[in-house]
């Protein structure tokens, strides 16, 4: 069983994102990156799948050279290989995007039997892209998913609706996009960040598209800034915080 | 013409899709077009007299014999049929899972761009909308190029109100399915006993972060939830660690609640955390760092270590409720 995985770089700000100069994007300068937890436990159910059943696992990303960052931290916690689609850091709209990991799909020596993503990107949040790459690769889809089983030719996947759950049986190749809370993401091991080193990337470098769908700016929300009352300190405070579920009519 | 696909379950039909249809009809008076609505599946002409209160000229009911159960291929290529026959100039879902998913269908079917969790659209060429990015901690102003717009809105932009001229007419056909359109079906799944409120509709969210320390560490705020007739949420860094259930998570990639009233212990305020409760009416918060970010977010603030504050309170409020 051959599974792709698709990720994408984004900054990881823990406070109020700042925005740059030119209106366009997060300043990033000071922050991490990571990826969205869709994708952390996307990745996570594509090693369990393999080491259940064999194959191997690739992780897939369109973004700019640093992105090999997120691969690697990947391959830490058991990728096979790599595919790098390199930009130069401009955002690729969601069908430029879409486009692009199926021509590499389309081009790789191997067929993927499953190709999983998050449900929605964390920065972008487009809700499209896995559902664009099957259409163009011409195979089914499930999206929002948070249980998967699969057989050899076929997978079933279970997602949470309001009224409890919907099972989908779908026969593979097939693609899913996945919800956090699928699995539990396991942390790399030193041994794993040491053979992450030396795994495989494939790096490919196709022309960006104009953009369909074109950002032309970014902005913090107007939310009034609060600054939180304090009612004391430790446990003197607890009377005064009754007093205030008494008037908020919760008790 | 603009376009709302309705969404409903069995008959029932969704909330949500009626928000979209107010702010499709305040769409369409501006620019002086019809208001149409498709729904999918013949059990779905039951919502059509709902539909004309709130201003739908035609409903269209997309019938086969193979639409019983949610199809979401199935249910885009009707809506590009109706769309390219009708000359739709936008095409709107509410911005919920089933709504995303349909319109990214349709978004490739047609070769068109979808701008999902719309706070704002001004139909033109292009097609100027603002929306919702991180969750809703970003918005972002964006040219959507191409004809009909294709755009989903983010639940409660507006509320649902009747309006518009009364009944409407409805419009039966049998959308031609393309092969594998149906191959992607729901079964649904036995309902299973949900014990207690939901975390969606909690008027009482007690939650907690990593500061609460562990598994058993929830005890307190379990007693605490008991005793206000509320529920637990938690942070991701609780459900990472596998001390909670993802079902309790609050935030961006979890559930996003609007509770009268939102505790959190030992919880940073980071801003995919905020994305989830910044709709909470009030939030106290108890956290050992007078400059966590969540101060930021919240009214009232008790500095100490959860572990201590938390009995106090309990302690207190058993006191205030025996009277
Ligand atoms: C795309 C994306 C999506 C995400 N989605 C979510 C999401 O849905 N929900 C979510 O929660 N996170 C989400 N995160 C993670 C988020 O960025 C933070 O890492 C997380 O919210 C931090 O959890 P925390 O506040 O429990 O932990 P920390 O940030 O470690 O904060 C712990 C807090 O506890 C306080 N503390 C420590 N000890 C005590 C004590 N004894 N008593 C009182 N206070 C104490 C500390 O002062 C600190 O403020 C997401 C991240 C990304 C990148
Ligand atoms: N630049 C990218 N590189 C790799 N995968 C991506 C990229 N953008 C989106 N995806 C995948 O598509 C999913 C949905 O993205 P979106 O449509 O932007 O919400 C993400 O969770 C990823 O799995």
């Amino acid at each position: 069983m051959d599974v792709l995985v698709c990720i994408k770089r984004v900054p990881l700000s823990g406070g109020k994102f700042t925005i740059t100069g030119d209106g366009l994007d997060i300043e990033s300068a000071k922050l991490g990156f990571t990826i969205s937890p869709h994708e952390e436990v996307a990745v996570e159910e594509a090693v369990r799948i393999v080491e259940q059943h064999g194959g191997s696992v690739t992780v897939l990303t369109l973004g700019p050279a640093d992105a090999e960052e997120q691969i690697r931290e990947q391959m830490a916690i058991g990728a096979d290989r790599g595919i790098l689609i390199e930009t130069n850091g401009a955002e690729w709209d969601p069908q430029a995007t879409a486009s692009a990991i199926a021509d590499a799909i389309n081009e790789d020596e191997s067929d993927f039997d499953l190709v999983i993503m998050g449900n929605e990107s964390a920065d972008a949040s487009g809700y499209q892209v896995g559902i664009r790459v099957a259409h163009k690769l011409g195979r089914p889809i499930v999206t929002g998913v948070k249980g998967i089983t699969v057989a050899a030719d076929r997978a079933t996947f279970e997602r949470p609706v309001k009224a409890g759950r919907e099972l989908y049986e779908v026969p593979l190749p097939a693609v899913v996009t996945v919800l956090d809370g699928l699995n539990i993401p396991r942390y790399p091991s030193v041994p794993g960040r040491i053979r992450a080193k030396k795994k495989p990337i494939e790096r490919r470098s196709p022309e960006r598209p104009e953009p369909k769908l074109e950002k032309t700016r970014l902005e913090v929300p107007q939310t009034e800034a609060k600054q939180a009352q304090v009612l004391g300190n430790g446990p003197e405070a607890a009377a005064a915080v009754v007093e205030i579920f008494k008037q908020i009519g919760v008790i | 013409m603009v376009l709302v696909l309705v969404d409903h379950d069995h008959g029932v039909l969704d909330e949500l899709s009626l928000q979209a249809v107010t702010y499709g009809r305040e769409l369409a008076a501006a620019t002086g077009e019809q208001l149409d609505a498709l729904v999918v599946g013949a059990d779905g002409s039951g919502v059509a007299g709902a539909l004309g209160e709130h201003g739908v000229a035609t409903v269209h009911v997309a019938a086969h014999d193979g639409l019983t159960d949610y199809a979401p291929v199935a249910a885009a290529r009707a809506a590009s049929e109706v769309a390219a026959r009708t000359g739709a100039s936008v095409v709107l879902a509410a911005g919920t899972p089933r709504g995303n998913e349909v319109m990214a269908h349709l978004g490739a079917i047609t070769d068109l761009p979808v701008a999902a969790d719309c706070v704002s659209v001004a139909p033109g060429s292009p097609t100027q909308v603002v929306r919702a990015r991180w969750g809703g901690s970003l918005i972002e102003e964006a040219n959507l190029h191409g004809s009909p717009a294709l755009v989903t809105l983010v639940p409660h932009t507006v509320a649902a109100e009747p309006g518009g001229s009364g009944a409407g007419d409805l419009a039966q056909f049998t959308p031609e399915l393309a092969d594998g359109d149906l191959l992607v079906i729901a079964r649904p799944a036995a309902a299973e006993e949900k014990a207690g409120v939901s975390l969606a509709d909690a008027k009482v969210i007690v939650s907690g972060g990593r500061g609460v320390g562990s598994a058993e560490g929830f005890a307190p705020l379990e007693e605490l939830a008991e005793l206000l007739g509320g529920t637990i949420g938690c942070s991701r860094v609780v459900t990472g660690n596998g001390w909670r259930p993802h079902t309790e998570q609050v935030g961006q990639t979890g559930t996003k609640v609007a509770p009268d009233l939102y505790i959190a212990c030992g919880i940073s305020g980071a801003t995919q955390h905020i994305a989830g409760c910044r709709n909470a009416k009030t939030m106290i918060v108890i956290n050992t760092d007078p400059e966590a970010a969540i101060m930021g977010y919240a009214d009232y603030a008790v500095i100490g270590d959860v572990s201590k504050v938390l009995p106090a309170i309990i302690e207190e409020a058993k006191k205030a409720k025996a009277g």
